[in-house]
């Protein structure tokens, strides 16, 4: 039987565990509800943007002259998987998720003999993923110093990406990152950058507009703006589930905790049962003895 | 006739004004225009410029530096990569665009050059009339 010393230290570590993943938690849902507010901001200007896009991309798809941003350059050899992930850990199976996503991707297109090129952003991302494609690992952005994910840290990642595209360093770009959907839900998704994919299906898109300047020149301009918005969008996305994510593992890590301290308990009270019982016989049977 | 009209103002990273409003001056890429309600839609891209919007008594100026505007008979949207009330500019917040405007120039390729360097110079614009 484990000595009752050793017992409450146990109990009181387990205790000061709980403290933390409990701190942890409340922090994470402050911030998610920060994470969620700006996702939310950000959805009127992205939605425009697509709708506008959408609209426009539909009569310029088919033309010759369209953008390669948005007709693609007629190859998929090359593939840049871009893997957003955090930059912090304990937040559950939220990295290991994107990373198994972008994994079996990489694994395939590497199979259909495609080149597969990989920029990874967050750090828990890339420790993961180093081992098996670190030599294929072209880019890493680091956000460690970033307190507030803002539109430029987006927009840097995409002027990046295009400055790559237009030197034809690769055909095709995928963004892996979580969709947020609720706090104990988030979904590992691909996103399909380059060549640029609108939904056009929309009612509102059916109004004819005049395009100054022409309509080739506004795609030009929006085109890498597009990009970037989508990147931001994942980036905001991924905020949110990273919290939400890190708040559940929190919760469970409490819950847990809570369970052994009961445990633990419940074995010190009986092994402190059993010492007085022991004493108390000895006395006893000492006395009858006499 | 309706004599105002929905004008949403839009950054990537927030909503900034959304209102009912008698008149926009947008500064499009290729001249200024204001659009008034019942306007054709158009599509314009913006330079950097101030958007003016005229409601009621008040007139309220905002610094927008490119993105594009959406302009429909019920009202006009206007998405600005960066956007901020007026009052809120100061000479280093547009001398820190002009610099991002310039390396940017440094960093286009020969398709993109035309645009950035014309980008420059609206962004020195800009600081010359802030300084005024």
């Amino acid at each position: 039987m484990a000595n009752l010393k050793d017992l409450k230290t146990r109990i009181q570590s387990v205790k000061n565990t709980r403290k933390i993943t409990k701190a942890m938690q409340m922090v994470a849902a402050a911030k998610l509800r920060r994470a969620q507010e700006s996702a939310e901001d950000a959805r009127p200007y992205a939605a425009r943007m697509n709708a506008v896009l959408g609209n426009l991309a539909q009569g310029a798809a088919e033309s010759e002259n369209a953008p390669l941003l948005l007709r693609g350059t007629g190859k998929d050899d090359v593939h840049l998987l871009i893997v957003a992930t955090s930059e912090r850990g304990l937040c559950g199976g939220f990295n290991s998720s994107i990373a198994k996503l972008a994994r079996a991707h990489a694994n395939e297109l590497v199979a259909a003999g495609k080149t597969v090129k990989m920029i990874t952003v967050g750090k828990k991302g890339r420790d993961q993923l180093k081992r098996d494609f670190g030599d294929i690992m072209i880019h890493h952005v680091d956000h460690s110093e970033v307190k507030r994910l803002g539109y430029v840290h987006a927009a840097n990642i995409g002027k990046d990406l295009i400055k790559r595209f237009d030197t034809a360093e690769f055909d095709v770009a995928t963004i892996f990152y979580s969709r947020f959907e609720s706090v104990v839900t988030q979904i590992p998704t691909a996103l399909q950058l380059i060549p640029a994919k609108f939904d056009v299906a929309e009612e509102t898109s059916s109004t004819l507009y005049d395009f100054e300047p022409e309509e080739s020149e506004i795609l030009d301009d929006l085109l890498p703006r597009a990009v970037s918005t989508q990147i931001f969008t994942a980036l905001l996305e991924n905020g949110a589930s990273e919290q939400g994510a890190r708040m559940s593992a929190m919760d469970n890590a409490t819950r847990n905790a809570g369970e052994m301290i009961d445990k633990l308990t419940i074995e010190y009270n009986r092994s402190r049962q059993a010492a007085i019982t022991n004493e108390l016989i000895e006395i006893i049977s000492g006395a009858e003895a006499l | 006739m309706a004599d105002t009209m929905q004008f949403d103002l839009v950054s990537p990273e927030r909503k900034l004004a959304s209102l009912q409003a008698e008149s926009v001056s947008i500064p499009g890429t290729d001249g200024d225009m204001v659009a008034m309600p019942n306007h054709e839609p158009l599509v314009t891209t913006l330079r950097p410029g101030y958007v003016t919007v005229v409601a009621g008594a008040e007139t309220t100026e905002y610094l927008v530096t490119g993105g594009f505007a959406e302009i429909s008979a019920e009202g006009v949207t206007v998405l600005a990569e960066n956007a901020l009330p007026k009052g809120e500019v100061t000479k280093e917040i547009l001398e820190e665009f002009h610099n991002i405007a310039k390396a940017d120039l440094e960093a286009a390729t020969e398709h993109q050059n035309a645009a950035a360097a014309r980008r420059v110079a609206e962004h020195h614009e800009l600081l010359i009339r802030h300084a005024i």
